[in-house]
């Protein structure tokens, strides 16, 4: 009997000398399954969602948008504004054990700019050079100055992985990658799940309070939010507006929204191809004033997001430093679009809206099509899947196309490349000289005052011209066990797991 | 036999030569550059470049065509270029789950249909049979995703005893597996019971018509010797060739029903795959499909060969 106790008080002596906390384990319900789980190969939103247990970054955003250190402590920009000097954390290791140091950073950097099939390459073309100062300093020499440099740093450019397990993995890397997060990769069974565990030498390690993530991609939003109801899940990302209601009336859920730093839009072929002339639409921008007349982008929120969206009419939402008050959400008019048309000389303007199948652009095309009626223009909807709607649009297919942009930290990403004439993603074909210097001059000013008067110069001709009709910024809506405390919503819809736990 | 099996191996390499010109030209046919659905939303033209070339989307088709089949035939079906795995592992990973999967629901159908079609028959124009008819046409006309949410409704929200969706593997928990295969197991085999039934019935009927029933009543057997006997085994052979193809069915992948339980099986695979234009996982499992199912015919005909001494010559 009094061995048996002796027993008794060592094991709950051990017990209290090991912390004796339960395992804990965060299950998040992804709205999709990711692609490669490999920074410099990543293309997915969904991705970076993952990534954000994975991989710390050298800086990263707050609440605010406005850029923190992570990796990276202080940076400094030179004189010229044509270099970068950033400070790195000292301490930091990989998950294999390797030191994070400013040879480790200057490889990463140049691996995404130069690996084959990086999708980094492009974000990282003004870095002409990155030259290692000491062990805790990188210097970037840029070509000219690039203001969204630092922001770019805060998302997959800024991941930093493991030489040492990259060299080895070549491009395989993305089966198990090695960065220096705060939780390291266990396994990945496609369409199923993705485990990570707690990374013990992780340098902001009290911030962590789980032991394990598990993130299962449910495609379904209804299904997705069953599970969270059901206790199998802690947090769902992407809940369906439709939802929200359901998740407010159950006190053992709690809902959390910000709108995002995306768009939701119209892209219009201005001149991406010969359908542009051949469609008044394209032709006259007098008779793409008359369609944005038309709508009334706050009924658009009502009917497709039940409420839960912003409406704009810029890359950014109207909440950001960066949107042009000068050119404010037009009202709808549509007596003004109807002399617009007399005025264009046109009678009965006719138009195909291409519009992805998922559901929110469908609704967006049917609400869409029944204002324009009211001011006489015809919308014709050419619902297409998502693969084959954009190979149109790269073709210039089409001449109205409804496509949904998943947003950048600096309003530069939402921008650049949708409205120059060599954009990657310029569908409508816009393409002035005038747009190309002004949208460099935004970039290479590093001054914020400065760059939001640019900013407002390219509003007012966007309004103009309306290569691109944007609608309406979306809600990120969470939806998470009320028991998970330390949540941080920042705009970019990233989860972060920094300071989480369930109470 | 040995001059049979060789006979019958030659008429299948052809066949599979002919599947496979047909699984790759038809993939051609979808709208969509694979490349630049794979490059994401960055749409970067380096990366569109490099993934062409990967895919060699800048050949010829028959050249592609030709470098697929060499992988084919050396066993790499190429690897997905979307998470980068071989597609010959992301087959081995989900079969198994698809496999249990169309047991699971044909076992539910089979327990289900053939009672339900058995009474209707034997009961004919009685409250039974209307009842067995009203739950057969119920289970024909109930949607397979709506049944799906209505079930993880009921049974993981309201009540909590079932996991709402997710797979887990049989060797790491068998109970927890079980848990999470009931619900999709039966949404499947609920729609499969309900054809089973009405082929039972009127099979059934039927049978219970023929000559060699009556002679067995008129010998004094039992109604249930009769009907189970002389009846049911007679009325089988048509059902048991029907489950078999439903079964052959299933195991290509049940989508909407993985899809709503999240059940990382076949058809989830190819539908991702499809949508995310990822060619090779679509070509390889479309080819591994198609291949099983000529083995299994081969090992069937094979049988037949062996149990049948007409055929031996």
């Amino acid at each position: 009997m009094k061995s048996f106790r002796l027993w008794l008080l060592a094991a709950a002596a051990m017990l209290v000398a090991t912390g004796a906390a339960p395992a804990q384990t965060l299950r998040i319900g992804l709205a999709e399954d990711p692609d490669i789980l490999d920074p410099t190969l990543a293309r997915t939103f969904v991705g970076r969602v993952v990534f954000a247990s994975l991989c710390d970054k050298l800086f990263d955003l707050d609440e605010n948008l406005n850029i923190v250190p992570q990796l990276a402590t202080a940076y400094e920009w030179g004189g010229d504004k044509k270099s970068l000097l950033i400070k790195l954390r000292p301490g930091v290791l990989f998950h294999d054990g390797e030191k994070l140091d400013a040879v480790a950073v200057k490889y990463n950097l140049e691996r995404h700019k130069t690996m084959p099939g990086s999708n980094r390459r492009g974000e990282l073309s003004p870095v002409t050079n990155i030259e290692v100062v000491d062990p805790l300093t990188v210097k970037l020499d840029l070509a000219a100055p690039f203001a969204p440099l630092l922001a770019v740093l805060t998302d997959r450019s800024g991941m930093m992985v493991s030489p040492k397990a990259a060299e080895a993995a070549g491009d395989k890397f993305g089966a198990k990658p090695i960065c220096s997060g705060p939780f390291k990769f266990v396994e990945r069974v496609a369409q199923d799940r993705i485990v990570v565990e707690r990374f013990a030498d992780y340098w902001n390690k009290q911030d962590i309070h789980f032991d394990r993530i598990v993130y299962v991609p449910i495609p379904y939003a209804t299904v997705r939010l069953a599970n969270l109801r059901a206790g199998q899940l802690d947090f769902v990302e992407r809940l369906a507006a439709s939802d929200v209601p359901s998740v407010r009336s159950d006190n053992r859920l709690k809902l959390s929204k910000i709108v995002e730093i995306g768009y939701q839009g119209i892209t219009i072929n201005v001149a991406k191809s010969d359908l542009a002339k051949g469609n008044p639409l394209g032709r006259d921008a007098r008779v793409r004033e008359a369609f944005e007349l038309s709508l009334d982008r706050d009924a658009i929120v009502q009917v497709v997001m039940e409420g839960e969206a912003q409406a704009g009419n810029q890359w950014v939402p109207p909440t950001s430093a960066f949107y042009s008050k000068n050119v404010p959400v037009p009202k709808r008019d549509v007596a003004r679009a109807k002399a617009l048309l007399r005025e264009a000389g046109v009678t009965n303007p006719s138009f195909t809206l291409m519009t992805p199948t998922s559901s929110d652009a469908q609704k967006i095309a049917q609400v869409v099509q029944a204002m324009a009626k009211d001011a006489g223009i015809d919308v014709k909807i050419q619902a297409t899947e998502f693969a084959t709607s954009l190979n149109l649009a790269d073709k210039g297919q089409f001449e109205a196309y409804i496509l949904a942009w998943s947003g950048r930290a600096d309003p530069d990403g939402n921008l650049q490349q949708f409205i120059t004439c060599k954009g990657a993603n310029n569908y409508s074909g816009f393409c002035t000289p005038e747009m190309d210097d002004l949208v460099n001059r935004s970039r290479t000013s590093l001054d914020p005052a400065e760059r939001k008067k640019t900013y407002e110069q390219i509003a007012a001709i966007v309004g103009k011209e309306r290569p691109l009709v944007y609608l309406y910024h979306r809600n990120w809506l969470w939806a998470y066990t009320s028991k998970l405390g330390g949540l941080r919503t920042v705009p970019d819809g990233m989860v972060r797991v920094q300071g989480l736990k369930l109470n | 036999m040995f001059n049979y099996f060789v006979q019958r191996l030659a008429t299948i390499i052809p066949t599979l030569f002919f599947v496979s010109i047909l699984i790759f030209g038809l993939q051609q046919l979808l709208p969509g550059d694979p490349a630049i659905i794979l490059a994401g939303e960055d749409q970067d033209p380096n990366v569109i470049a490099y993934l062409r070339g990967k895919l060699h989307l800048d050949e010829p088709l028959p050249v592609r065509y030709v470098y697929w089949l060499g992988g084919v035939l050396q066993g790499d079906l190429g690897e997905s270029l979307r998470i980068q795995k071989p597609v010959l592992e992301l087959i081995l990973e989900k079969l198994p789950v698809t496999i249990q999967l169309a047991s699971m629901a044909i076992v539910i159908a089979l327990a289900i249909g053939i009672p339900a079609g058995i009474v209707s028959a034997v009961k004919k124009d009685t409250a039974w049979d209307y009842a067995a008819n009203i739950v057969a046409l119920w289970g024909l006309s109930t949607p397979n995703f709506w049944l799906g949410i209505m079930l993880i409704l009921l049974f993981s929200v309201q009540l909590g005893w079932l996991p709402a969706s997710g797979y887990v593997s049989p060797a790491e928990d068998l109970g927890a597996n079980l848990a999470a295969m009931i619900m999709p197991a039966f949404v499947l085999g609920n729609a499969i019971a309900a054809v089973l039934m009405r082929h039972t019935r009127s099979a059934m009927l039927q049978v219970m018509n023929a000559d060699y029933v009556r002679t067995a009543r008129a010998k004094g057997l039992v109604e249930r010797v009769v009907i189970l006997r002389h009846g049911l085994r007679n009325a089988l052979t048509p059902v048991i060739t029907l489950g078999a193809l439903e079964f052959g069915t299933l195991l290509s992948g049940a989508v909407l029903t993985e899809q709503v339980f999240t059940i990382p099986g076949f058809g989830k695979l190819i539908i991702d795959a499809v949508f995310n234009r990822d060619y090779l996982v679509v070509q390889g499992v479309v080819m591994f499909t198609a291949t099983t199912y000529i083995a299994l015919n081969l090992v069937a005909d094979m049988a037949y060969f062996l149990v049948n001494p007409r055929l031996r010559g």
